[in-house]
C-alpha cells in the first residue's frame, strides 16, 4: 500500500536531501561564524565553507566559483540581474528582450522597468512553448542591452533552444540572462555552451534548502551590475548582507549531488514520467499534452483533461500534491499565462494539471496517481455537462456562453 | 485553501447528478457560465402543472465549490414552487456552504442556473 499524501509537485519545491541536511547541520551550532569575520577561526571556517560551496554550485553549470553571488533565492537573483544590468548599462540602451512564458520574477521586473522608461519586447512562443531563436534576432535593436530567457519552463517544462539564442544575443552584443532554476541539475546546462552572462539559480528546486539562491555572473568578459542592496559590500559589492552559511553549504552539497547523479536520475525520472503518461492516456481519451513532447525537463508532465476543471480534479486527488493551470482560486479567474502564450484555449487551460516527478518519486506512487487520475476524471466527466454535449456531437464553440 | 465540510460532502456525494429529457415540455433547462471561465452549470427542473418542482438534476464543469453549489441547489428546489425557488439567493448558497470570497461567483452561477431553468420552462409553456 502506497503511503499518502504523495508529493508530485517537484517544480514547486523539493524536499531537502538528507545528505544535504547532514552537510548543513554543523554550520548552525558548531561552525556558526560570520563568513565576513576576518579576525578569527570562526569566520575563516565559515568563509572556507562558503567558498567551497561556490565551487560546487559553479561546477554544476560549468562556471567558476568566483563568479557566484549568493542571494536569498532565484527571485532576488533575477531582480538583481535584470535591474542591475538595466541600471548599470542604461547609457548603452534601454531595450530588453524577454519571453511571454517567463516566470513572474522576470516579467514583473521587466514591467517595473517599463514604468521607468525602458522598452521591453515580450516574445511569443509556439504551441509547445518554444521560442524561435530567429524571433530573438528580429526583436533585438541597437538599443537592446539584455535578453532574458529561461532555460526550462516551470509550468510546462519546455526547454528553449538556448545555444542558438545565446549565439544570436552575442552576435548582437547584448547581455544574456538565463533563469536556469528548473533546468540546473535536471538536464545538462553549461554557461559557456549557451554563452550566458548571468544565470539565476535556486537551491530548493534541487533538493537544497529554501531561501538560498545564486546569481552566476561572468567574469570574462566582465559583467557589471548596479546592486539593489546597500550595506557591508559583501559579494564583491553586488549583494550586501551576511552570507547564510548553512544555506549555501546546503546549496553546494545539493549541486554536487545533482551533478554526480544527473545522468542516472534524469533517465529514471524520464521513465517514470513516460509510465505516468502511458498509464493515463491508455485509459482516458481527450487528454492533451501541454509543452513539448521531447524538449522538456524529465520531471514535468503537464496534461489537460478536456471537460474536467483542474481545481475540481485536484480536489478529487486530495491525497496527491499537484498543481493546476486553472486559476479558479485567484481573484482574476485568469488561467495560466504560460498556457495562454502557447495558444491553449482557456477551457483547456482550466483543465490542466502539472505532475512534477522527482528524486523520491517511486513507481508505486506513479501507478497509484495514474489510477486515481483515471478514476477521478471518469467520475467528473460523468458529472460534466460539456462532456455530455461533446459526446452528443455538439460543437461547444458554437454555443453563446455567458462569460462571468 | 481549505474547503468547508459541506462543500466536501456535496463534492464527494453529489445529489441529483444527471440528465432530464430536455424535450419534455415540463422540463426547464438552464445552462450558465462558460468553459473559458472554468465554470459551466446545467440545471434541469421538472415542473408540474401546479408550478411545483418535482425533480431536479444537474451537471457541472467546475471546481469543488461550483459542484457543491449546484448540488445544494437541486436539494433546495425540489418540492418548492417556482416562485419560492426564485427566492433562493446566492448569498444563502454561499452562507450554507461557507464559501470564501473568491468562490462567491460559484453561488452566483447557481442562482443564475435556477433563473435560467425556470425561464426556459416558462418559455416552453408560453408563460413569458
Amino acid at each position: 500500500m502506497v503511503k499518502t499524501p504523495i508529493y508530485m509537485d517537484y517544480q514547486a519545491t523539493t524536499p531537502v536531501d538528507p545528505r544535504v541536511l547532514e552537510a548543513m547541520l554543523p554550520y548552525f551550532t558548531q561552525h556558526f561564524g560570520n563568513a565576513a569575520s576576518r579576525s578569527h577561526v570562526f569566520g575563516w571556517t565559515a568563509e572556507e565553507a562558503s567558498e567551497k560551496a561556490r565551487e560546487q554550485v559553479a561546477s554544476l553549470i560549468g562556471g567558476s566559483g568566483r563568479e557566484i553571488i549568493w542571494t536569498s533565492g532565484a527571485t532576488e537573483s533575477i531582480n538583481l540581474a535584470i535591474k542591475g544590468i538595466a541600471n548599470f548599462y542604461a547609457d548603452r540602451g534601454k531595450h530588453i528582450v524577454t519571453c511571454k512564458t517567463e516566470h513572474p520574477a522576470v516579467l514583473d521586473t521587466c514591467k517595473r522597468l517599463e514604468r521607468s522608461g525602458y522598452q521591453v519586447t515580450y516574445l511569443d512562443v509556439d504551441r509547445t512553448g518554444r521560442l524561435d531563436p530567429e524571433a530573438v534576432r528580429e526583436a533585438m535593436t541597437d538599443e537592446t542591452i539584455l535578453v532574458a530567457i529561461m532555460a526550462a519552463n516551470n509550468e510546462i517544462g519546455t526547454v528553449h533552444p538556448l545555444k542558438e539564442i545565446g549565439e544570436i544575443v552575442k552576435e548582437k552584443g547584448a547581455f544574456f540572462h538565463v533563469d536556469a532554476v528548473q533546468a540546473a541539475g535536471k538536464i545538462p546546462f553549461d554557461v559557456n555552451e549557451v554563452r550566458a552572462d548571468l544565470v539565476s539559480l535556486s537551491a530548493h528546486k534541487m533538493y537544497g534548502p529554501k531561501g538560498v539562491g545564486a546569481l552566476w555572473i561572468r567574469r570574462r568578459p566582465r559583467v557589471r551590475l548596479t546592486p539593489i542592496l546597500d550595506g557591508g559590500g559583501h559579494e564583491r559589492g553586488m549583494r550586501s548582507g551576511t552570507i547564510n552559511v548553512p544555506g549555501v553549504v546546503g546549496f553546494g552539497a545539493a549541486a554536487e549531488i545533482a551533478k554526480q547523479e544527473l545522468p542516472e536520475e534524469s533517465a529514471r525520472i524520464l521513465r517514470l514520467r513516460q509510465r505516468l503518461y502511458e498509464k493515463i492516456t491508455s485509459e482516458l481519451d481527450m487528454v492533451h499534452l501541454n509543452g513539448h513532447p521531447e524538449h522538456r525537463i524529465p520531471g514535468n508532465l503537464n496534461l489537460s483533461f478536456a471537460y474536467v476543471e483542474g481545481e475540481g480534479l485536484m480536489m478529487a486527488l486530495k491525497d496527491v500534491a499537484l498543481s493546476s493551470g486553472s486559476a479558479c482560486t485567484s481573484a482574476s479567474l485568469e488561467p495560466s499565462h504560460v498556457l495562454r502564450a502557447c495558444g491553449v484555449d482557456d477551457d483547456l487551460a482550466h483543465s490542466s494539471i502539472r505532475f512534477g516527478i522527482g528524486r523520491f518519486t517511486t513507481e508505486e506512487e506513479v501507478d497509484y496517481v495514474a489510477a486515481r487520475v483515471v478514476e477521478s476524471v471518469r467520475r467528473l466527466r460523468d458529472m460534466s455537462p460539456l462532456y455530455e454535449m461533446a459526446k452528443e456531437g455538439i460543437d461547444l464553440k458554437s454555443i453563446a456562453w455567458t462569460a462571468h | 485553501m481549505a474547503y468547508s465540510d459541506k462543500v466536501i460532502d456535496h463534492y464527494e456525494n453529489p445529489r441529483n447528478v444527471g440528465t432530464l429529457d430536455k424535450d419534455d415540455p415540463n422540463v426547464g433547462t438552464g445552462l450558465v457560465g462558460a468553459p473559458a471561465c472554468g465554470d459551466v452549470m446545467r440545471l434541469q427542473l421538472k415542473i408540474n402543472d401546479d408550478g411545483i418542482i418535482e425533480d431536479a438534476k444537474f451537471k457541472t464543469f467546475g471546481c469543488g465549490s461550483a459542484i457543491a453549489s449546484s448540488s445544494l441547489v437541486t436539494e433546495w428546489v425540489k418540492g418548492k414552487s417556482v416562485e419560492d425557488a426564485l427566492k433562493i439567493t446566492n448569498a444563502a448558497i454561499a452562507e450554507e456552504l461557507a464559501l470564501p470570497p473568491v468562490k462567491i461567483h460559484c453561488s452566483v452561477l447557481a442562482e443564475d442556473a435556477i433563473k435560467a431553468a425556470i425561464a426556459d420552462y416558462r418559455k416552453k409553456k408560453g408563460l413569458e
